[in-house]
Order: C-alpha cells, then sequence, then structure tokens
C-alpha cells in the first residue's frame, strides 16, 4: 500500500515490541558475567559464575534427570500424537471425534494447577487400586508430561497432515499397497519436519515444566525447574542469570539450525503443488 | 462434476469404509490415552472435593465406605465447597485473578495487534526471522524468563536504578510485589500467545480487500478500523483465550512477583496443597476454577474445530 512512503510506524512498533520481548533476556545475560554477587551492581567482569553452576551438583542432577524425562516424554508424545493427529484428520466422521478433539485442545490452555493436581490425585487412587505406580517419581513426571505434550504434537501434525498432497497416497493406495505400508513409506517422510518441530516442542515444553512436575513428582525426584525455582525464591543469584545465558544460547543454536534445515528442504517444492 | 467435487467423493467413501483391526489400534490408543490420563483425572478431582480431610496417607477419607449393615454408603461432604464461600480470602483471590489476567490480556492486546499488523506488513524472508523472534524466548526456561524481571522490578533494581538515574523520581517506586509486576510478568510470558494467531489471521487475509476500500475513498486509518481489525476478530478472540485462560490460573508469576500483596486463585490452590496439605480444599478450589473458565475453555475449542474444518 504505502510502497513509496517510509513506513515509521511498522519500524516504530517492531522496534518497541522486539525490545520489550529481548531487552530483559539481554540483561539475564549481561548481568551473568558481573563480578558482584549483587545482581544489579556492576562491578567487573568475570566468569566466575559459569564455574560455581559447573561445580553445582544438585543442580547437574537435576539437570540430568529433566533432560532424561524430557527425550523420554517427547518420544511417547510424538508417536501419540502423530496418532491422534492422522485419526482425526483421515478418519472422517467417527464415534467420539469431538472428545477427541476437546481433549486435545484443553491441554493447550488448561491451567497447570488444575491439570497437575488432577494427575496426582490419579496416580493416588491407582496406586491404591492397582498397586501402579508405586510411589512417585520420574515414571509420573514422564506420564504427565507425555499427556500434555501430546496435544501439542496433535495440533502441529495435523496442521502439515491438511497441508499434504493426497494424491501421493491415493495412488499407492490404488496401485495395491496396504494403508500402513503407505502411511510408512509416503505420509510420514512428507510430514517428517512436522515430527521433528512437535518432538522439539514437547521436548522443551517437558523440560520447561514446574506446576506440573511438581504435583507428580516424588521425594529424591527433583527436576531442573523445581531446583531453579526454590533457589529464585530465596533471591536473585548469578548462578541463576549463567544458566539462563547458557539456555537462551543453546535453544538460539538449535532453532536457528532447525529454521535453516527446514527453510533449505522446503524450498524446491511449491511448484509441485496444484 | 468437476475433478475435485469427484476426488472429495471418492475420499469421503473411503474414510466411510469399515476399518481393519489396525485402523482401529490406531484411533483406540491415543483415545484411551487420553481418557486415562487427561480425562479420568477430572472425575477424581471432583471425587477428592467431596471427601472430608483427615491427617494420613493419603489425606482424604473414602467416599465409599460398606456400613456395618452391609450397605454400600455414599458420603458426600459439600462443607469444603461452603468454606470456599465462608471465607472471604477465597472470593477475593478469585475476583483478584480474573481482575489481573483479564487487564494482563487487554495490555498484552494493545501490545501483541500492533506487532502482528507490523509484522504481516513485512516482506519475506525478514518476516519470517521477525517470527521467529517471537517464537524464540517462548522456548527459552518460562521461570529464568520471569526471574529476568525481579531483577529489573526490585526497588534496587535496574528500573528503579535508571529512573533515578535519569532524575525522574529520588527514591525508588515499590515496583515488585505489586499487581503491576505481576501483570508485567504475564504480558511477558504470553505475548508470543497473543501475537501469533492474530497474525495467522491476518496473514490469511486477502490483502485486495483492503486495496478496494482505499480505492473507494477509506483513509489508511478507516482501512484498519473498517476492514481489518473485523476480518482479523477470530485471531483476536483466540489470542485473548490463549492469555486469558492460562494466566487466570497462574502460580508462578504471582508467587515470584506477587509476593504475598497478591493473591491469585493458582496460588491458593498451590499453598493448600503444598503447605496445608489440605487435599480435598484444594481440590474444591481446582473445580470451582473450572467452572469459572468452562465457557471460556468452551470457546476456544469451539474455535479450535472451527479452524480445523475451515482448512480442510
Amino acid at each position: 500500500m504505502s510502497a513509496r512512503r517510509r513506513p515509521w510506524g511498522i519500524v516504530t512498533v517492531l522496534a518497541f515490541g522486539y525490545a520489550f520481548l529481548y531487552v530483559p533476556i539481554a540483561l539475564l545475560i549481561i548481568y551473568s558475567f558481573n563480578e558482584s554477587k549483587l545482581v544489579t551492581v556492576w562491578s567487573g567482569f568475570s566468569v566466575k559464575w559459569y564455574g560455581e553452576l559447573a561445580r553445582n551438583e544438585q543442580l547437574l542432577t537435576a539437570a540430568w534427570l529433566s533432560l532424561r524425562i524430557a527425550f523420554a516424554s517427547a518420544c511417547g508424545a510424538t508417536v501419540l500424537g502423530t496418532m491422534a493427529a492422522y485419526v482425526l484428520d483421515r478418519f472422517g466422521r467417527f464415534r467420539g471425534r469431538t472428545l477427541m478433539t476437546g481433549m486435545i485442545a484443553a491441554p493447550l490452555v488448561m491451567p497447570e494447577v488444575i491439570t497437575g493436581l488432577a494427575m496426582l490425585l490419579l496416580f493416588v487412587a491407582m496406586e491404591q487400586l492397582t498397586g501402579w505406580p508405586e510411589g512417585r517419581g520420574s515414571t509420573t513426571i514422564g506420564i504427565a508430561h507425555t499427556t500434555f505434550a501430546t496435544a501439542y504434537v496433535a495440533i502441529v501434525v495435523r496442521a502439515r497432515l491438511k497441508q499434504i498432497d493426497r494424491s501421493l497416497e491415493e495412488a499407492a493406495l490404488d496401485l495395491g499397497a496396504k494403508p500402513w505400508r503407505v502411511f510408512f513409506a509416503i505420509t510420514l517422510p512428507i510430514i517428517g519436519p512436522s515430527l521433528a518441530a512437535g518432538w522439539l516442542l514437547s521436548f522443551t515444553l517437558s523440560l520447561d515444566d514446574l506446576v506440573i512436575a511438581s504435583f507428580v513428582s516424588g521425594p529424591g525426584s527433583s527436576t531442573l525447574p523445581m531446583v531453579i525455582f526454590s533457589s529464585v525464591r530465596l533471591g536473585v543469584s548469578p548462578q541463576i542469570n549463567a544458566l539462563a545465558t547458557v539456555f537462551v544460547v543453546t535453544v538460539a543454536v538449535i532453532v536457528f539450525t532447525a529454521g535453516r534445515l527446514l527453510t533449505r528442504r522446503d524450498r524446491p517444492r511449491p511448484a509441485s503443488r496444484a | 462434476m468437476t475433478v475435485s467435487a469427484l476426488v472429495a467423493r471418492i475420499r469421503a467413501r473411503r474414510s466411510a469404509r469399515p476399518r481393519s483391526w489396525r485402523a482401529r489400534l490406531v484411533a483406540a490408543v491415543p483415545m484411551v490415552w487420553l481418557l486415562v490420563f487427561f480425562l479420568a483425572p477430572f472425575l477424581f478431582v471432583l471425587k477428592i472435593a467431596l471427601a472430608r480431610s483427615r491427617i494420613g496417607i493419603p489425606p482424604y477419607e473414602p467416599l465409599l465406605e460398606w456400613a456395618e449393615s452391609g450397605l454400600l454408603q455414599i458420603r458426600l461432604n459439600l462443607a469444603n465447597f461452603a468454606f470456599l464461600f465462608e471465607d472471604p480470602l477465597y472470593t477475593s483471590a478469585y475476583l483478584s485473578a480474573l481482575q489481573i489476567a483479564a487487564t494482563a490480556t487487554v495490555i498484552c492486546l494493545a501490545i501483541g495487534y500492533p506487532m502482528a499488523y507490523a509484522i504481516s506488513k513485512v516482506r519475506q524472508p525478514l518476516r519470517n526471522m521477525l517470527l521467529m523472534l517471537v517464537i524464540l524466548p517462548f522456548w527459552t526456561s518460562f521461570l529464568i524468563r520471569v526471574y529476568a524481571w525481579i531483577g529489573i522490578l526490585k526497588n534496587e533494581g535496574l528500573l528503579n536504578g535508571f529512573l533515578m538515574w535519569l532524575g525522574l523520581i529520588d527514591h525508588p517506586l515499590p515496583l515488585l510485589h505489586s499487581a503491576f509486576a505481576v501483570q508485567v510478568g504475564i504480558v511477558y510470558s504470553y505475548l508470543p500467545f497473543m501475537i501469533l494467531p492474530i497474525f495467522a489471521a491476518l496473514d490469511r487475509m486477502d490483502p485486495t480487500l483492503s486495496e478496494a476500500a482505499q480505492d473507494l475513498g477509506c483513509r489508511p486509518f478507516e482501512v484498519i478500523l473498517k476492514v481489518t481489525i473485523p476480518l482479523s476478530l477470530p485471531g483476536v478472540i483466540a489470542g485473548c483465550l490463549l492469555v486469558f485462560i492460562p494466566a487466570a490460573g497462574e502460580f508462578v508469576i504471582p508467587d515470584l512477583l506477587g509476593g504475598s500483596n497478591v493473591l491469585m486463585i493458582g496460588s491458593i490452590l498451590w499453598n493448600e496443597f503444598f503447605l496445608n496439605r489440605d487435599w480435598p480444599v484444594a481440590s474444591a478450589v481446582a473445580v470451582m476454577m473450572l467452572i469459572l473458565l468452562v465457557v471460556p475453555l468452551m470457546l476456544f475449542q469451539r474455535w479450535q474445530e472451527r479452524q480445523e474444518d475451515r482448512k480442510a
């Protein structure tokens, strides 16, 4: 529309918006290199907090536990979520479809305190009735995370399933391939990137969750967010700033690499769609 | 009959065919998982909310009991709910949660809409880059993003230091541990959830519509008001629900940024459970929260379903 005129309005909005999003993160990173224990008083450049972070046994144990739980629940959620997405997209109308859509949509907005409490009460009741799960810990956290991450995977994969050209699958079916073979040989390779995106999303969601994990965890199974939370509650600590920097840098590297890979793969494709 | 209509009919017949046991299994596995681990737990919340609390493991009394006469006895206890209404603490926590979440949603919209609009006006590949930058903070730890604001808002924090350096104030403002701090935290954490659906709606919009409006004599401002905003309304509604519902039940943000000055219902539930160890009252609080949120939740689900059907 306003191709001639310089869009100052748009530039201002974007500048302020992104400043709001990124200044707090930038401040966190800057002050992680502060020598002083007082987070907000600058007293000189130092990397000593990174050293302390690397020696913090409790934090490292929790991080390792969190990574294992996140890996397992991301895998589980990717399988379940892809199945749910496939069923919702390809099976047409079937009994229970509305219920399933609801159970996929609700976890996205359900307040975490409610989900966490509900899960815990279920596990307690199950243990009373069947003796399983014995106590609570990484298994129950993993189940809880798998459940809510399934919803996210289903949304991501379903969006992709909707876009793809179905004539390839139909051709394979017409040529006599069994439906499961068509799925593994044709559908899965096409929707692969969205599965990867869903897996990564589940992984981060699990790694990031404090509330649900606090409800369903047991003694001796503190995840990384639980350790961070209890230390943050005691006050600001430069170690958390150092940890934040590690997080931000790792995530930025992964997201940008993944983004580059995905766009490179997608580029030669658009012409093929009618 | 056009080719596409024919294809649609063939597809419909194909998906209506009786299914093999394998296909049934594919549908059953996620269904059963979600029923057991997502839906069933809510029944337990309702059940425990009606139970009496006791000291022991688990800290509630059973609802069903075999009485001495051999009859199955059901003991429902509504005292937990009565308790929530008697104590003004709970009512005010509900109201303040709704109020804080609503204010934060409006602020989110005020910041998010112009941002989504601006992003939709930018050309590729810069646009993809900007979108990625909106999502990026969401991938870093939520807890750490909230933590960042403690350092900014506290008395000897960066914002107060900056304002004093400018000479605008001469003693620090008590910014942290206030409803304001909680709202800032919510807006900051949930902003991507507002921007993305609005952007999606704006992106889907046919650009010729606003061009036509302009050709017919609308000023740029009028075009936004009369064409762009009404057409992006579904995105706005989705964004508001995605922010409001979880924000109303938020626990981490009021706990870290609001301290003991701001009581939200999510923190009440947490404290009843973790500090008072009163599971029945915590469950009753959860039930009340669900009742309160059920209308926005159903709205969200309706929107989600329509979204899926339209794309199909």
